[in-house]
């Protein structure tokens, strides 16, 4: 990897941004940069923003992708920045200064973003030595066990990495059961009713104290029976501890579902963090940094950054918007009971309270909101109209991606949709031991959207191959329940009731 | 300096070529490769490499825009693209890998598959350039050239053997006997000249699909040869009663009607060859598709006079690959096994349709002339 020396005219400007941007209140890490050539950037981006991570093909692939977009003139990486602590950011080498400006605002929004954010609290921030880690672990086991076999199973771990259970770090899914006290526990225990001692016999005759045991016994082994207790979402913890791996096979499964996990809050805040970052840019540039020479330059970039197309939604774009939006109705007042119950869109449009707390509840917002909060919170009525948004879908009829409603109901659920679970499938472990044949029952928790059929067989394909005994996937394709079977890589599928 | 991302790179690289190698068949039968084809890539649609994940169908998903537009708008996409719902400018929407491959490589890839062998080029090498190599060592030479380690290996070897080296003392004093310079050697860079005659025939009979089979067929042959030559040219002749050369475009698009007369393609090849390309300096492959309908018995009788006296004695390799049409296959693939069953100049191919090209292509090419 070649890396340049910082220059110092950077350094200048690095200094002067920190500056502004500190004196907004904004707080971060410090930050390191590194100029990088366009080479080594597309290397970086192709590693998620980790020089040191394990030796995977794919990473040669994304490299592939994004030389090849970059040579073609289709896309460019300004800049990339890693949550550790300290932040490392990379520079493009040869970007315009007034780029290299809005770049390091943004950076310093971003890595602010990291450091308050509430959803990367659980995060590593030494990541950069637990991606080395994990390299030389993976590198060590094939040294022992040859490249082809580790790489065939790292491929195998990855093709089931979305399915953890993202919220896990900030909450207890499985409460202790409450201790319950000793002479309820005996009662229970014995199905004894309470009774005084001379009604005894008469209340609780023999014959019933049998029954409720022996019903009592039947509940208990087919608690027993069920195993895990409760459906389990995070599949691979349960394949860590459940399947049968060899100690090495356990570690690469280890390494991908950490580094999964690590990932995970970027996916579910980045429309708030990338509307973070665009919102402080514009702020700290446009108040503060630009020289009248670069105000074109700065306008040409920014336009390009919160750009629209037909058929994507524009994180950064979703993301200022909305911050401003809720400056401006923080600032104004618009917000509380009176406000929800006002019907009158000529006096909510006037509506001025002068309350000035727009800056204040925007720290909040980015401290204690992801994505699905944030949009459920403050995507309003006013706002879907104002900024012109539309929800789209496949129509069979034209065989095209059409418009398919501008009712802010839909637009907004449909959003909500593409957000739960980082737009990914739920997919729980519903019984470990099915059919009591030691086989795996996967069940996709099923929210409307059916799955991809095709990549659904390849991952169940993949699935059995660590779980070693057939693995089962219950799922709903076109509104019928169906079981989807892998046995020895081959695939079977049978009707079966969906509840 | 080299970059780790060239190791992960490379690893990417060499599956994508399993990956073409497991499937060639299906590539080369389907053709959709050449629809692709830069000026020395083509870009080959994988679908398998990614990761498989659980994930959403795309159809029911659906997505979140912005900007103007009515209910019922299309949104200018086919079903091929699908609009990477709420992942602007974060990574490119799923779809099929175009991966590019260098025709260098494919031709590699396509000679282990096929088991082709290396073709050994004919005639004198003609000679287009020395090239300097600095591959030696000697004793004298400019001071420029100074080797110097192997320099003071060798002085240091001198003074252990004389017994004046001191390890404790270690200073190693070059003598001018101990001088070694870097020599080189100029080494010829031979080179061989190949030229494809490409004939086909445009009667009424041929087909589309005939072309098309054509069409790829000359592709593969053309990557093939082209790995093995350096400099290599292509002529391209079209006939049905009359031959006339044209260019490569009109080559495979023309379609004409009429009869068919081979004998007139063979004279116009023999000219072409008579004329441009002394068979001491050439590697002359002309290869001729037809689907064996030829007019007459007597110009069966001349073509292969022709081939005999003007043709063959000049060539490396006479292909003829006989494409069946929808009116049944001809005879004339018959006549020239008869006549050139023994000259292993000869290459005769049936071509039944797309799946044999294949095949077709290991007849022509396994030889190895």
């Amino acid at each position: 990897m070649t890396v340049k020396r910082f220059p110092a005219y950077l350094r200048d400007i690095q200094e002067e941004i920190e500056g502004y941007a500190k004196g907004y209140g904004l707080d971060f890490f410090p930050i390191l940069y590194e100029v990088l050539d366009y080479k080594t950037m597309n290397e970086v981006a192709a590693y998620g923003g980790f020089p040191t991570r394990y030796p995977h093909w794919r990473f040669g692939m994304d490299y592939e992708q994004l030389s090849k977009s970059y040579e073609w003139g289709l896309s460019k990486i300004y800049e990339m920045v890693i949550n550790t602590n300290p932040a490392y950011a990379y520079l493009l080498e040869g970007n315009s200064l007034t780029d290299q400006k809005i770049v390091m605002a943004h950076v310093c929004a971003h890595v602010d973003f990291f450091k308050n954010n509430y959803f990367f609290s659980k995060t590593n921030r030494k990541m950069i030595d637990g991606m080395a880690n994990h390299a030389s672990r993976v590198r060590r086991h094939m040294a022992r066990h040859g490249q082809d076999v580790v790489e065939d199973f790292i491929d195998t771990c990855l093709s089931l990495e979305n399915l953890i259970d993202p919220m896990s770090p900030y909450i207890v899914r499985h409460r202790e059961k409450p201790e319950r006290d000793e002479e309820q526990e005996q009662q229970d225990r014995s199905g004894r009713l309470r009774a005084k001692g001379y009604m005894e016999s008469f209340i609780n005759p023999p014959e019933y104290l049998e029954k409720q045991r022996k019903k009592r016994e039947e509940e208990e082994k087919r608690l027993k029976r069920r195993f895990p207790e409760q459906p389990q979402r995070d599949v691979m913890a349960f394949l860590i501890e459940h399947a049968p791996l060899d100690p090495w096979q356990r570690d690469v499964l280890e390494i991908v579902r950490d580094e999964a996990y690590y990932f995970a809050p970027q996916a579910m805040t980045k429309i708030m963090n990338e509307g973070w970052a665009s919102y402080w840019h514009s702020k700290i540039l446009t108040e503060k940094a630009l020289t009248a020479a670069e105000v074109i330059d700065y306008a040409d970039a920014n336009s390009g950054v919160l750009a629209t197309s037909p058929g994507r939604l524009n994180p950064y774009k979703l993301g200022v918007e909305l911050l401003r939006n809720i400056e401006e109705r923080w600032n104004r007042g618009q917000f509380g009971k009176e406000w929800d119950e006002c019907d009158s869109m000529e006096q909510k449009r006037n509506w001025d309270r002068r309350t000035g707390l727009g800056r204040k509840r925007l720290f909040e917002v980015r401290k204690l909101y992801n994505d699905i909060t944030f949009i459920d919170e403050f995507f309003t009525l006013e706002f879907c109209i104002e900024q012109k948004f539309y929800s789209f879908g496949f129509s069979e009829r034209s065989g095209n991606w059409e418009i398919m409603s501008r009712e802010f109901r839909k637009v907004k659920d449909q959003i909500l949709r593409m957000l739960t679970n980082r737009g990914q499938p739920v997919i729980v472990v519903q019984d470990g031991n099915f059919e009591n044949r030691s086989e795996l029952l996967l069940r996709h928790v099923h929210e409307g959207i059916d799955l991809d059929a095709a990549q659904a067989r390849d991952t169940l394909r993949n699935a059995s191959k660590l779980w070693t005994r057939p693995v089962n996937l219950h799922t709903k394709v076109e509104g019928k329940g169906k079981l989807l079977r892998c046995e020895d890589g081959n695939l079977s599928e049978r009707g079966m009731e969906y509840t | 300096m080299s970059q780790k991302i060239d190791l992960d790179h490379g690893r990417f690289r060499q599956i994508i070529r399993g990956k073409i190698k497991q499937n060639l068949r299906k590539y080369i039968s389907q053709g959709e490769m050449i629809a692709k084809k830069g000026k020395d890539t083509v870009a080959i649609p994988l679908p398998q490499v990614d990761i498989p994940h659980f994930k959403h169908g795309d159809k029911q998903q659906g997505g979140v825009g912005q900007g103007e537009g009515e209910v019922g708008d299309s949104l200018g996409q086919d079903g091929e693209e699908q609009p990477g719902a709420g992942k602007a400018g974060d990574r490119p929407g799923d779809h099929l890998l175009d991966v590019e491959v260098s025709l260098q490589e494919l031709a590699e890839i396509m000679g282990e598959e096929l088991e082709l062998p290396r073709i050994q080029p004919k005639g004198t090498e003609k000679i287009v350039a020395w090239k300097d190599k600095y591959s030696g060592i000697r004793t004298t030479g400019p001071e420029s050239l100074r080797h110097f380690r192997r320099t003071f290996r060798q002085a240091i070897r001198r003074q252990v053997a004389m017994g004046t080296y001191d390890p404790k003392n270690p200073v190693i004093i070059p003598i001018r006997d101990d001088k070694r310079y870097r020599s080189w050697r100029s080494e010829p860079l031979p080179q061989s000249n190949a030229v494809i005659i490409y004939m086909m025939d445009v009667s009424g009979s041929m087909g589309d699909e005939q072309k098309e089979i054509v069409r790829i067929e000359s592709f593969w042959i053309d990557t093939w040869l082209r790995s093995q030559y350096h400099g290599i040219e292509s002529r391209y002749i079209i006939h049905d009663a009359m031959a006339k050369e044209v260019d490569r475009d009109t080559f495979f698009k023309t379609r004409e009607s009429g009869g068919t007369m081979i004998s007139s393609a063979y004279k116009l090849c023999a000219k072409m060859i008579d004329d441009e390309y002394p068979s001491d300096l050439w590697n002359i492959y002309p290869f001729h598709f037809s689907d064996g309908d030829n007019w007459s018995v007597d110009d069966t009788h001349t073509c292969v006079e022709l081939l005999k006296k003007e043709v063959l004695p000049f060539v490396n390799l006479f292909a003829y690959g006989q494409v069946e049409s929808p009116y049944g296959s001809g005879q004339f693939i018959k006549d020239l096994t008869e006549h050139f069953d023994e000259d292993e100049r000869v290459v005769t191919s049936e071509i039944k349709g797309k799946d044999a090209i294949m095949d077709s292509i290991k007849e022509f090419l396994g030889k190895g002339r």
